[in-house]
């Protein structure tokens, strides 16, 4: 066990490096000379693009540029933005934010899915089972812009039932609806994956052993088929929560929430790399520890796997 | 000049005459001042790109911000009527060339410490000089000595440096005592007063030069009716009344919450909700079949404002150097139309080369902006036709592509030129071409003023070497009639020289002005008074409760 997460920590460092590299390198290859707009409809004073050249930089290939940058990464340096805003900062004020969102989603998915997984997949082709399976083709086919709009506007706004945006308080009650927007697409897959998973263990031999021995009902779904049927579904749910953190800009933008999505366009859009590469730095932190973490849960689960 | 990153062009932002809130005159009297004196606002903003230094900013998010915390030496009338002195006791002048500007005393920074004629010098000269990187550097050009402090890149783009500049202070500011200053400027210029409201005007105050810019601009310290309190990036901006400001302008509420947005529409609910209380340019989904106007009903104002949509030509390139073909262009294109069926009537079609909201433009001058397509056919025919496509530019990253799409579908139809238009993916790229003069088609462009005055409308467009004569247009007549009238000894006889010089430029159609932006504004229920200050902008000290 030791040993396996050493290696798999270690390996965690080329895909680091690789990661960083690749992004730093395409924000680069951004068509558009960060200073070009910045003026308005009037060329910005040379002395000004000189001034902010030397000082990111600018001026050296992309490799240079990398390693400088890796360099300041390295010393616990995120770098400034253009606005000279220290990029730290930003990931310490926005990362938080789209996190809670990403849990709260997540939280959603996981107790909806799970449940409607778990009814339907124990009473097949019933008439619960339909109206879970057409609920959440209409999920998965509503983009969820759509999903944000309508909810923000029939809940905030014509009924006023909630705020249309969330405050900077980015108190729990606000966020259950945007948590739902967001993980909207994911509760419908996470609810067929357990379906079907429920449904084939529920014919496995272990369960009719359980029901032979007389176990109550509740213990075989609860304890045996639960517990045997989770893996695709952790699985999901682990990668799901960096996925929904690096999707979040839509949500967040529709309910003004400062996360990183947001960050991330604006550093795009300007040719920021070092901020771009900073925020998705932690972003792929978060996939990779997540993923390592599915990996560990599954011996939790299924004793039967082993890690040497 | 400012613009509007979010939508780019929709520069927008910007109002000409002061209107008080539609809600007010039907019955509400003009707010209960026991509410408005404790009361707070919540209002549209969006992040500012640059720490808030008045000389460093030139866009409409942190310009907002710097306008209210700031009081320069003359201020423009929310009526769009010539500027009147604010901070200025008297600016006395002979010759239009040496300026005697006296501050009126005894008015405090927010940190406490008194405003000094001191205060200005420093300021202006800190942002003249080139190495500080300043934005608004060149907006001290006029004055004597700025040549010296301010050196650029000879090369441009090129691999030679800038050389540094020789001194650090321009020759032509002297403080005279505590309260007086003298400004020196290398050549007579009767608009000179005029420009002093623009924000790069605005005096800094002595701890500003003790700490590195960045810092000073994340707590900003002004000198202006509202002081700052907090700023949490991409959240919110808190002000708070200045209790000590003693000039005409004071707060009649007491805090202002700028709350920044990344989605308009997102602010917009919020508006609809009244969960936010102002917003100054609703989003252009709402003006679609006059939506925002059943939604907001009397809480919604429509406005004009000094800004003008235009169409550039690149007349470095050889197609387009003749005037007739130009003319014959503009002549092509039904601008009522494009107002009627694309902007709802929210923009109004350009007949001027200034926008009339300007002080010294003058209405109806742009002879060119007709439509007329026998004219134009004609004058197309004299000209030798056009062979090839004739690609209409745009940035493709805010909504401009209905209104070129139009423009280029009439210039095909009514000249029967092969004409389309093309969208550049975004506002940087788009710069980029333009500012590199590889402009292969007429490009969209927009204009708002800096400073009430005709002049900001033709020195820096269409004299040769202005700021953003992006086409390299060149007419020596109109470089000398423009000189002269920049030089004449008062704004009248300015504004009259400047109308020759604009007859002329109506000759030769550099550009082609579309249409003027108009601005649809909604505020919450709780407020029952506001006006907005000569650009559209909230005049936050005109907010009753």
């Amino acid at each position: 066990m030791g040993r396996y997460l050493l290696r798999r920590l270690l390996q965690l460092v080329p895909v680091f490096i690789g990661t960083t590299f690749l992004i730093y390198a395409l924000v680069w290859a951004v068509p558009g000379d960060p200073f070009a707009g910045k003026c308005g409809e009037r060329r910005c004073p040379d002395q000004y693009i000189a001034f902010m050249t030397e000082k990111y930089h600018l001026d050296q290939n992309v490799f240079v540029q990398y390693a400088n940058y890796m360099k300041n990464l390295l010393q616990g340096d995120f770098g400034t933005t253009f606005s000279q805003r220290e990029i730290s900062d930003i990931i310490l004020t926005s990362y938080p934010n789209t996190l809670k969102l990403a849990l709260v989603a997540l939280t959603i998915e996981a107790v909806i899915g799970l449940g409607a997984g778990v009814l339907t997949g124990l009473r097949r082709n019933g008439f619960l089972d339909n109206l879970v399976l057409v609920s959440t083709l209409f999920l998965i086919a509503l983009p969820v812009f759509v999903v944000g709009f309508v909810l923000q506007w029939l809940l905030g706004v014509q009924w006023g039932i909630i705020k249309p945006t969330v405050s900077s308080e980015m108190r729990l009650s606000e966020l259950i609806v945007p948590g739902f927007v967001l993980g909207s697409a994911s509760v419908a897959y996470i609810a067929r994956v357990a379906r079907t998973s429920i449904a084939e263990n529920r014919r496995a031999d272990y369960v009719r052993t359980a029901i032979a021995k007389g176990l109550p009902m509740r213990r075989v779904v609860g304890v045996h088929l639960l517990r045997n049927s989770l893996i695709p579904v952790v699985t999901l749910l682990g990668t799901d929560l960096g996925a929904l953190m690096g999707g979040a800009i839509v949500t967040e933008g529709i309910f003004g929430i400062n996360g990183i999505g947001r960050q991330v366009f604006r550093a795009i859009v300007t040719k920021e790399s070092a901020t771009v590469v900073g925020i998705v730095v932690v972003l792929v932190l978060v996939y990779l520890v997540m993923n390592l973490l599915v990996d560990l849960l599954y011996a939790a689960l299924d004793p039967r796997i082993r890690y040497e | 000049m400012r613009v509007s990153k979010r939508a780019t062009s929709a520069i927008a932002l910007s109002a000409a005459a002061a209107l008080v809130a539609s809600g007010c005159s039907s019955g509400d009297g003009d707010g209960d001042a026991a509410a408005s004196k404790d009361g707070a606002i919540v209002i549209h903003g969006v992040q500012p790109e640059n720490p808030l230094v008045p000389s460093n900013t030139t866009e409409t998010g942190g310009g907002k911000v710097i306008d209210w915390l700031w009081t320069g030496l003359v201020e423009y009338p929310n009526d769009g009527g010539a500027p009147r002195n604010a901070l200025a006791e008297s600016i006395n002048t002979t010759d239009s060339k040496v300026f005697t500007i006296k501050i009126k005393k005894g008015t405090k920074f927010h940190d406490g410490t008194e405003v000094k004629a001191k205060n200005f010098v420093d300021a202006w000269n800190w942002a003249a000089y080139s190495p500080n990187g300043a934005q608004n550097g060149t907006f001290f050009s006029d004055i004597a000595g700025f040549d010296q402090t301010y050196t650029s890149d000879p090369d441009g783009e090129g691999p030679k440096k800038a050389p540094a500049p020789t001194a650090e202070k321009m020759s032509g500011l002297k403080v005279v005592d505590e309260q007086t200053f003298e400004v020196t400027l290398a050549a007579p210029t009767a608009v000179f007063p005029t420009k002093l409201g623009y924000s790069a005007f605005m005096p800094l105050p002595d701890v500003f030069f003790t700490q590195k810019p960045e810092e000073f601009g994340k707590k900003p310290i002004g000198n202006g009716p509202v002081k700052f309190v907090s700023w949490e990036d991409n959240v919110l901006i808190k002000l708070t009344r200045f209790d000590d400001y003693n000039l005409r302008d004071t707060m009649k509420i007491k805090d202002v919450d700028v709350k920044l947005y990344q989605d308009e529409t997102a602010a917009y609910n919020d508006l609809l909700a009244n969960n936010l209380d102002f917003m100054e340019t609703v989003p252009t989904s709402a003006l679609a079949g006059d939506k925002w106007k059943t939604d907001l009903g009397d809480r919604g104002l429509s406005t004009t404002t000094p800004s003008t949509a235009l169409i550039a030509f690149p007349t470095y390139d050889k197609r387009f150097q003749n005037p007739k073909l130009r003319r014959a262009v503009s002549l092509s294109i039904d601008r009522q139309e494009i107002s009627d069926k694309i902007f709802f009537g929210t923009r109004k079609p350009a007949d001027s080369w200034a926008n009339p909201l300007t002080p010294g433009a003058k209405p109806g001058n742009c002879t060119a902006c007709k439509f007329d397509a026998t004219e134009a056919k004609r004058l197309l025919t004299e000209a030798g036709g056009f062979t090839g496509e004739m690609v209409f530019y745009y940035n493709a990253d805010s909504s401009h592509k209905d209104w070129m799409d139009a423009v280029a579908q009439q210039v095909k139809t009514n000249l029967g030129i092969n004409a389309r238009a093309e969208g550049v993916p975004t506002f940087a790229v788009f710069r980029q071409n333009v500012n590199a003069h590889k402009m292969t088609g007429p490009y969209r462009a927009a204009w708002q003023q800096d400073y009430p005055d005709v002049e900001n409308w033709v020195n820096p467009l269409y004299v040769t070497g202005g700021s953003s004569n992006d086409g390299l247009y060149s007419n020596p007549q109109v470089d000398t009639l423009a000189k002269q009238a920049s030089a004449a000894p008062t704004l009248e006889a300015s504004h009259e020289a400047f109308s020759k010089a604009v007859e002329l430029v109506d000759q030769d159609v550099p550009s082609i002005p579309i249409y003027f932006y108009g601005q649809q504004s909604g505020h919450s229920e709780k407020i029952k008074k506001l006006e907005l200050n000569n650009v559209g902008e909230l005049d936050i000290t005109s907010v009753e409760l």
